[in-house]
């Protein structure tokens, strides 16, 4: 008997923009990597706040400062994230990033350390992070439907084990929760590579479908022929993917893709860190294939739970979204269960099979948004790695 | 108890299979499953073959296109008798 997903319900915060989230989250965000000392300074006077240094944010321009910016505002406007205090060095582009979180109405004050050194700024800072910390810690969870859940996904370390159990269990989730109105997020523009032909295929449009192949493209005339020595052999599938047994990039591409299910179509697809923009539904984002640069990215865009099949066991995880490990390898449970919420190695014996694992899924994003934390979070994995397209000038 | 199969298949046009069991060896009667329709076959295990990796579910020559998931996924570089295991050693993908 399938399970009604339409009437489920998750207790979270509802945001002041109306979206939900299933954190609370008081940031401090540094603008730029030489701001980093304030704002690690600030989280460790205020207990409940979380710095999230980065190495970035410094003579960017075009595209590349454009990315950097859209990061840092997605990532202080996600709903996972109660409010905000943003230290940079100079205050214009404080501002930006202040003036950009400010459009979702939550709390954000920016400080800036020219003119006063890092002392003075922590001082005032600190007392802002404190006021902000005392009215998050007051907001209550609320019901809110299943349907209104953000839910990204990206696998890693993925062996043969990923495409038979894991991925098809993310992409079973989709088929099941998609129709009730949730938005979804698969990327990775370089892993498709060897079934771009069937990603094309996928999209709800010619439009969607002509998005994803103008990027696919860009990625192969702009990165792979400008960079390549040989090939992508040495990268792509990588040395743990081969260790697990994937042998070509066409394989490895297969086995991703079934992370989208069987009848789950993208209705767009969309830039780095860009926020989908035609309502709910599944959505194709531009992301590099590393897993927590595209996990921050899809975080930055407002995706506020992440579901990361894994085959031989990648350990990722966020400083804001709580990332979901799903792995059907016996192996890798054997070896390193401490990573991994959802066990679905029971699809490899065949004593599971994939709509009872999509459901066991669903029930981990249930427990996650009502406050469990993941793996990732109790083991204090908080990766925050930037996308950079090109060197600073 | 069922017995648990050693080899997941995932389509019926595949020419490999996986391996879904720790420490395989070699003289193993595996049981074979297609996971897409759930039928299931038998074939020895030519070689100790770790978990994750593919056996040629019949006798593949250098040249031939290497099926699963139903779709190409590259070519034999190399030659590998029915049983026997098919990775970077004797295949690659088409594309370079």
């Amino acid at each position: 008997m399938s399970i009604d997903y339409s009437k489920e319900t998750v207790n979270a915060w509802r945001r002041e923009n109306g979206r939900v989230g299933v954190r609370n989250h008081v940031l401090i965000l540094p603008v730029d990597d030489i701001s980093n000392a304030a704002c690690e300074a600030v989280a460790n006077n205020i207990s409940g706040t979380l710095a999230i240094p980065h190495a970035y944010g410094r003579l960017q321009f075009g595209e590349d400062l454009d990315l950097h910016f859209r990061t840092m505002i997605g990532t202080g406007s996600n709903p996972n994230v109660a409010a905000v205090v943003v230290i940079g060095i100079e205050p214009e582009w404080t501002k930006v990033i202040v003036d950009g979180i400010a459009k979702t109405g939550k709390p954000v004050t920016g400080f800036s350390i020219e003119q006063k050194g890092d002392l003075e700024t922590i001082r005032q800072a600190s007392w802002k992070a404190k006021e902000y910390v005392h009215w998050a810690s007051e907001l209550q969870r609320e019901e809110c439907s299943i349907s209104e859940l953000w839910v990204s996904t990206k696998c890693g370390e993925s062996d043969t084990t990923t495409g038979l159990s894991s991925c098809p269990t993310v992409g079973n989730m989709y088929d099941k929760l998609l129709p009730h109105g949730i938005y979804g997020c698969f990327g990775e523009t370089s892993e498709i590579t060897g079934a771009e032909h069937i990603c094309e295929k996928r999209a709800a449009t010619p439009e969607a479908a002509e998005a994803f192949m103008k990027i696919w493209k860009a990625y192969q005339d702009d990165v792979i022929f400008a960079h390549q020595t040989d090939d992508l052999s040495d990268s792509q599938p990588t040395k743990g993917n081969i260790l697990g047994g994937l042998t070509t990039i066409e394989e490895k591409a297969l086995g991703n893709l079934e992370k989208i299910g069987r009848e789950s179509k993208y209705i767009d697809a969309m830039g780095p860190a860009v926020s989908p923009e035609k309502g709910p539904g599944l959505y194709f984002m531009d992301t590099s294939s590393a897993a927590a640069e595209c996990v921050v990215l899809m975080a930055a865009a407002g995706y506020v739970i992440h579901t990361f099949p894994t085959g031989q066991g990648n350990v990722v995880g966020n400083p804001i979204v709580p990332v979901i490990k799903i792995s059907g390898n016996p192996r890798t449970l054997r070896t390193m269960s401490e990573h991994i919420d959802v066990d679905v190695t029971g699809v490899l014996t065949r004593e599971q099979t994939i709509d009872q694992a999509g459901d066991a899924l669903i029930e981990m994003i249930k427990r996650t948004a009502n406050g469990r934390n993941t793996a990732a979070e109790a083991l204090g994995h908080r990766e925050f790695s930037m996308t950079k397209l090109y060197r600073s000038a | 108890m069922k017995e648990v199969p050693h080899l997941l298949v995932h389509d019926a046009t595949d020419n490999v299979g996986v391996v879904v069991v720790e420490d395989l060896k070699a003289g193993t009667d595996m049981l074979c499953v297609i996971t897409h329709d759930n039928s299931d076959f038998r074939l020895t295990a030519e070689q100790d073959i770790p978990i994750g990796h593919k056996v040629a579910l019949k006798d593949l020559k250098a040249g031939d296109t290497l099926m699963k998931y139903g779709e190409d996924i590259g070519k034999m570089i190399g030659d590998a008798t029915k049983g026997h295991h098919v990775h970077t050693h004797n295949a690659k993908t088409k594309r370079w």
